[in-house]
């Protein structure tokens, strides 16, 4: 028994460090965060409790709509991600002369800071001189200069092909990792019987690739709905607002204009939707891995 | 990875059809580091000149030169990015190498669940937390200093480098450890003389890993944090000098690829240990 509890102890001495920094640094803005969405906190203002004025507030002002273009940009960026991804895994998985190179060459975006990345596509997207608009002009499919960067609509796209971008080497390297991990025997076995090419794929490769397609899926759909750079490199939310999500109008209203609890509000806004997602992502993970045992 | 069997073999058109596809991936994906080394390469008429052209009539390496006094501050940024993601890299390994191995070994109550908080934490942004970071930076006093861009960029990276070691040490034998304790060696002396010798290879994927997440996270605590031109990482610094009147295009590109030239030929190095980490960390939960 002695020898147990000693082990107990050993085990919580090693994890407590690593414990009681994270709690420090995030558990407890995470509830401070909930208590300031409560209050008029502001830069100079003394902090007065104000119940649930901040969050009426939300659903008065703009900020409806800014959740529902979350919701969009994710989507959308999230599921481009994910077919580009995996079509890029399945041709680098093809077994043909300098893959491990063209393997090496999908890392750039992911390895590269961020934001040195976003500059280029800021360049990229340039109306006047940029490589988009230019290229587009030489051979005669626009007839002017478009500015990409500078209309609500090409703006919202823009923005999101970056974030595509950046995301798509994580779901390479994830795909790719989960096809090599198809048992070899599965498709020798299917050859022999005489199955071609394109089927071992739809039968074989595909099914056994939709549990890994839904992890990175969660995974992406959270990080995605986290970016914050990109926009506000390219756009810091606008023209006109057209391309700001919650992170950009949760970090305008309170690190901008100082209004710390009407950004609290938003901040404990997107934490509880990060929440439905984590626990959505933690029961898919948990039934993958039961079916998997099976 | 098995060698090309009888099924592997393509035919021709199928080979064309593979090369295309991979061409056009590899296009979207390299395209910005194309354009931005031309553009590096380009003087500065030429790149404000209609119609648009690609290749860089001539080209020189000039912007090279220039950027280092146009982008004032530019040696200085490069060393606070590799000063603040080395700091954070060894604090997150000093915090999480213990913790990895004691989820790795021991099973107690509440361990399951503690490792799940971990993993949510992973699931926050910074950017949710940015006011009462603010807060606590303020009280402290270390607004402006390298602290503040340091304190919270090791929480957020402590989750993933706890559960991709984890896994890592999982797959160390459960006997080589058990069988030192036997012989009556003690947990710290078995955990620095058999597992740490052996988890080496993983804790290297953590600490690069790790080194990668922190200079891409260098943005928001730093834009939030800190206003010093002394203390600003690369990519701030370089934001600073993107949000100007009159940005001289090929100076910044030539500024953003010095940058990142080091962090790349490390990974370029690295990048076989890199994905097999990635994806053990990733695909084994």
């Amino acid at each position: 028994m002695s020898v147990r509890r000693s082990t107990l102890i050993f085990a919580w001495t090693l994890l407590l460090p690593a414990v009681l920094y994270v709690t420090v640094i995030v558990a407890y803005p995470l509830v401070d965060t909930f208590i300031l969405s409560f209050t008029d906190a502001s830069l100079k203002k003394t902090t007065n409790w104000v119940g649930a004025a901040n969050y009426e507030k939300i659903f008065n002002g703009t900020f409806a709509e800014v959740i529902i273009r979350t919701f969009v940009w994710t989507a959308f960026s999230v599921a481009i991600k994910m077919i580009i991804g995996t079509f890029g895994a399945v041709m680098l998985n093809a077994a043909v002369p300098g893959r491990a190179l063209f393997r090496v060459l999908t890392m750039p975006p992911w390895i590269v800071p961020m934001a040195i990345g976003i500059f280029m596509w800021g360049w990229m997207y340039n109306g006047q001189f940029g490589m988009i608009s230019g290229l587009l002009q030489n051979w005669g499919l626009i007839d002017g200069p478009v500015a990409f960067l500078a209309h609500g609509s090409t703006a919202f796209w823009a923005t999101i092909v970056t974030d595509v971008w950046i995301g798509v080497p994580m779901v390479t390297l994830y795909m790719l990792a989960s096809m090599q991990a198809v048992p070899q025997d599965l498709y020798e076995a299917a050859w022999t019987d005489g199955a071609g090419r394109f089927y071992r794929f739809r039968r074989i490769t595909l099914p056994l690739l939709v549990p890994a397609m839904i992890t990175m899926s969660m995974l992406s759909l959270i990080a995605t709905f986290n970016s914050f750079d990109i926009i506000w490199i390219l756009t810091q939310g606008g023209p006109n607002g057209d391309t700001t999500t919650m992170i950009i109008d949760t970090y305008r209203t309170a690190i901008g204009s100082k209004k710390y609890g009407e950004g609290a509000a938003r901040a404990v806004l997107i934490c509880i939707f990060l929440s439905i997602f984590c626990i959505a992502y933690f029961r898919v993970t948990h039934r993958l891995a039961s079916e998997e045992h099976r | 990875m098995s060698q090309p069997t009888m099924i592997h073999r393509y035919r021709w058109y199928e080979l064309v059809g593979i090369y295309a596809g991979i061409l056009l991936f590899l296009t979207f994906i390299l395209a910005p580091f194309v354009e931005g080394f031309l553009v590096s390469l380009k003087p500065l008429a030429l790149l404000f000149s209609s119609p648009y052209r690609f290749w860089p009539e001539n080209g020189s390496l000039a912007a090279y030169r220039t950027m280092w006094v146009s982008v004032p501050g530019f040696a200085r940024y490069i060393f606070n990015s590799f000063f603040i993601s080395t700091i954070i890299t060894v604090a997150v390994l000093l915090l999480v190498v213990p913790s990895a191995y004691a989820f790795a070994r021991f099973k107690f109550r509440g361990s399951g669940a503690l490792l799940a908080a971990f993993l949510a934490v992973n699931m926050f942004s910074g950017a949710v937390l940015l006011i009462p970071l603010f807060r606590l930076m303020r009280s402290f006093g270390v607004l402006n200093t390298y602290f503040a861009m340091i304190v919270p960029g090791v929480a957020f990276l402590i989750p993933s480098a706890i559960w991709l070691l984890r896994t890592y040490m999982m797959r160390i034998p459960r006997e080589l450890d058990e069988a030192a304790f036997v012989d009556g060696a003690s947990h710290v002396y078995t955990l620095r003389r058999v597992i740490l010798p052996i988890a080496m290879p993983g804790i290297a994927v953590v600490a690069i890993t790790t080194f990668i997440g922190s200079y891409a996270q260098q943005f928001i605590f730093a834009l939030t944090f800190n206003s010093k031109t002394e203390y600003m990482p690369l990519p701030i610094g370089l934001y600073a000098y993107f949000g100007r009147q009159e940005v001289v295009w090929n100076e910044l590109m030539a500024a953003s690829f010095v940058g990142i030239a080091p962090a790349v030929i490390v990974i370029f190095f690295l990048q076989r240990y890199l994905v097999s980490g990635l994806t053990a960390g990733a695909v084994k939960q």
